[in-house]
């Protein structure tokens, strides 16, 4: 990787975190648990990376294998964290 | 391939949305279903990268996932609801460690090409920050679920020890970024973060978890923004920092509702020495109540408001409180429930409960809003909560927990307490208010003393 993508990634990572900030420091408190869970959902994201670490031919290389496991437990959480969130939010019902 | 970039930009662009859309209540589960469809588009242009053969074996991993995932989604108790999240925020985690491990892998040892220092930085922060949510994250888990002690576990020279791995783990760095990261010293890097994360945790008590777990779910996003670091990959950085600030900001509400800082917390063991202290202190002299009584009290009252702590998650009591909110309002008994932040074992967690049990969520009012109705409220009824109404918050200088903002529950005309014994609070300190001549205690298990309550509220 070269100084200029980095820089670019850096710029990615200083806006959305301040983005993120912004929008949930609003986020009411009766909501703290659901945004708790789907954001946790969110941070599944790795299961990118998992794809394509378990994007190599054969089984013989140990990356295979590494990408392989961090795909199965990305997905348990991507998954699980938000139909989780979706089961809790459905209960949240105003009178 | 452009296509794929732009698809990796709408799913950013639904991440933000989805976030965004959780401010609202009614919009929440519009919200968490834009941010599933955001994810899925990033899974589909990461699929249109892979190679075809590889297909069937991940479709299979991926199967086996959502199987898991929705298994354990849909089978679990909303009262073990933050065990379900410290899990899943591990495996988070340790899926990171696991991504580094495999593209470090294949660079060194598959394709044998140079890793730059930008590269070699991210991989070693993305197993440091991975490998500590996970064994932090397994180590909350097995202390909500009581697996272990909930108690802080301390030992001598704990801090010191978590700074000379911290040392180690830095020199390790600087060596391998000046030199070459090589397979032993990624495992020795792997091995200490793995440890820093049980050690961590290890000392912070149950009723502290809300940050805890707050600081870890923080953790697991900067994990994943440090793998789109080691693959150049936007959606990555931009999902991975949204979770990072939504955890830091939880951790900081929960660090305020708290009176206590970060460091604080983190260092841990929070009650265990000052509670010889306080034992000196004079005796309290409690009254108590029989379930007759109290459903009297209940019947002659016009306001009524219910202060919900971990003990009600605990006793599975929030559907019979829902029996008596139902009764009450039946009565033209004024009704509302006060959430402190800290309340339960995660933030937000007695909204979840009091949600599940079909509580409408305009009955639950937050601590700065409802703090000034106490004064003028017939009676309060604390189930399952000691700490966060304490009065010696604001009355002792000496108290532990001095400073920490609490419900005014003293305020009412009269205090009912559901309690199981005269045992403390997390903080270890004497709960003032149990000796106030306007307190009684109504003593037993909460689920069945309630159950009874509402029994007798209905003869009568």
């Amino acid at each position: 990787m070269n100084i200029e993508s980095l820089i670019i990634l850096l710029y990615v990572l200083v806006l959305a975190s301040y983005l993120g900030f912004e929008l949930i420091a609003k986020v009411p408190p009766t909501l703290h648990t659901p945004l708790m869970s789907g954001s946790n959902a969110i941070s599944g994201i790795t299961i990118v990376g998992a794809l394509l670490a378990c994007n190599e031919l054969g089984y013989t290389t140990l990356s295979k294998w590494l990408g392989m496991l961090a795909l199965v437990l990305a997905v348990i959480n991507v998954v699980g964290g938000y139909a989780v969130t979706d089961r809790m939010l459905k209960m949240f019902k105003k009178k | 391939m452009i296509l794929i970039q732009v698809l990796y930009l709408i799913a950013s662009v639904l991440f933000i949305i989805g976030i965004k859309m959780m401010n609202k209540t009614k919009e929440a589960r519009s919200g968490n279903l834009v941010s599933s469809v955001g994810m899925l588009i990033a899974i589909i242009a990461t699929l249109l990268q892979i190679n075809i053969v590889s297909i069937t074996e991940i479709l299979a991993c991926m199967a086996i996932g959502s199987a898991i995932g929705l298994y354990y989604a849909y089978k679990v108790e909303m009262t073990k609801i933050p065990e379900m999240v410290s899990l899943f925020n591990g495996f988070g985690g340790i899926a990171s460690v696991a991504v580094a491990a495999s593209d470090f892998w294949l660079k060194t040892n598959v394709n044998m090409v140079q890793m730059g220092i930008i590269i070699t930085i991210s991989i070693i922060l993305s197993v440091f920050i991975g490998a500590i949510t996970f064994t932090g994250s397994m180590v909350a888990f097995l202390k909500l679920n009581g697996k272990i002690t909930g108690n802080p576990i301390t030992f001598k020279g704990q801090h010191l020890i978590n700074l000379i791995l911290l040392l180690v783990f830095i020199g390790a760095s600087v060596f391998a970024v000046a030199n070459q990261l090589d397979t032993s010293i990624i495992i020795v890097l792997t091995a200490i973060s793995l440890l820093l994360g049980v050690l961590t945790v290890l000392p912070i008590g149950g009723a502290d978890m809300p940050v805890v777990i707050s600081l870890l779910n923080s953790y697991s996003g900067m994990a994943a923004c440090a793998t789109g670091f080691i693959l150049n990959n936007n959606v990555l950085i931009v999902a991975g920092s949204l979770v990072g600030a939504s955890g830091i900001i939880l951790t900081q509400i929960m660090c305020k509702a708290m009176n206590r800082s970060l460091i604080n917390v983190l260092l841990g063991g929070f009650g265990q020495t000052i509670t010889k202290v306080e034992a000196d202190g004079p005796e309290i002299i409690v009254k108590e109540v029989g379930v007759e009584e109290a459903a009297m009290l209940f019947d002659g009252a016009s306001s009524v408001i219910v202060v919900p702590g971990y003990g009600m998650a605990v006793a599975q009591a929030q559907h019979v409180v829902r029996e008596l909110y139902e009764l009450c309002e039946k009565r033209n008994i004024e009704f509302k429930f006060a959430i402190h932040p800290v309340a339960g074992r995660m933030p937000g967690h007695m909204n979840v409960l009091l949600a599940e049990a079909n509580i409408p969520y305009d009955k639950l009012i937050e601590m700065e809003q409802i703090n000034d109705e106490f004064s003028n409220t017939d009676l309060v009824f604390v189930v399952g909560a000691n700490d966060v109404v304490n009065p010696a918050a604001q009355t002792n200088p000496k108290s532990p927990i001095y400073g920490m903002p609490i419900l005014n529950a003293s305020k009412a005309r009269t205090v009912i307490v559901s309690k199981r014994s005269m045992g403390k609070g997390y903080a270890g300190v004497e709960n003032e208010l149990f000796g106030y001549p306007n307190c009684l205690m109504l003593f037993g298990d909460a689920k069945q003393t309630i159950a009874k309550l509402v029994m007798e509220l209905k003869e009568l």
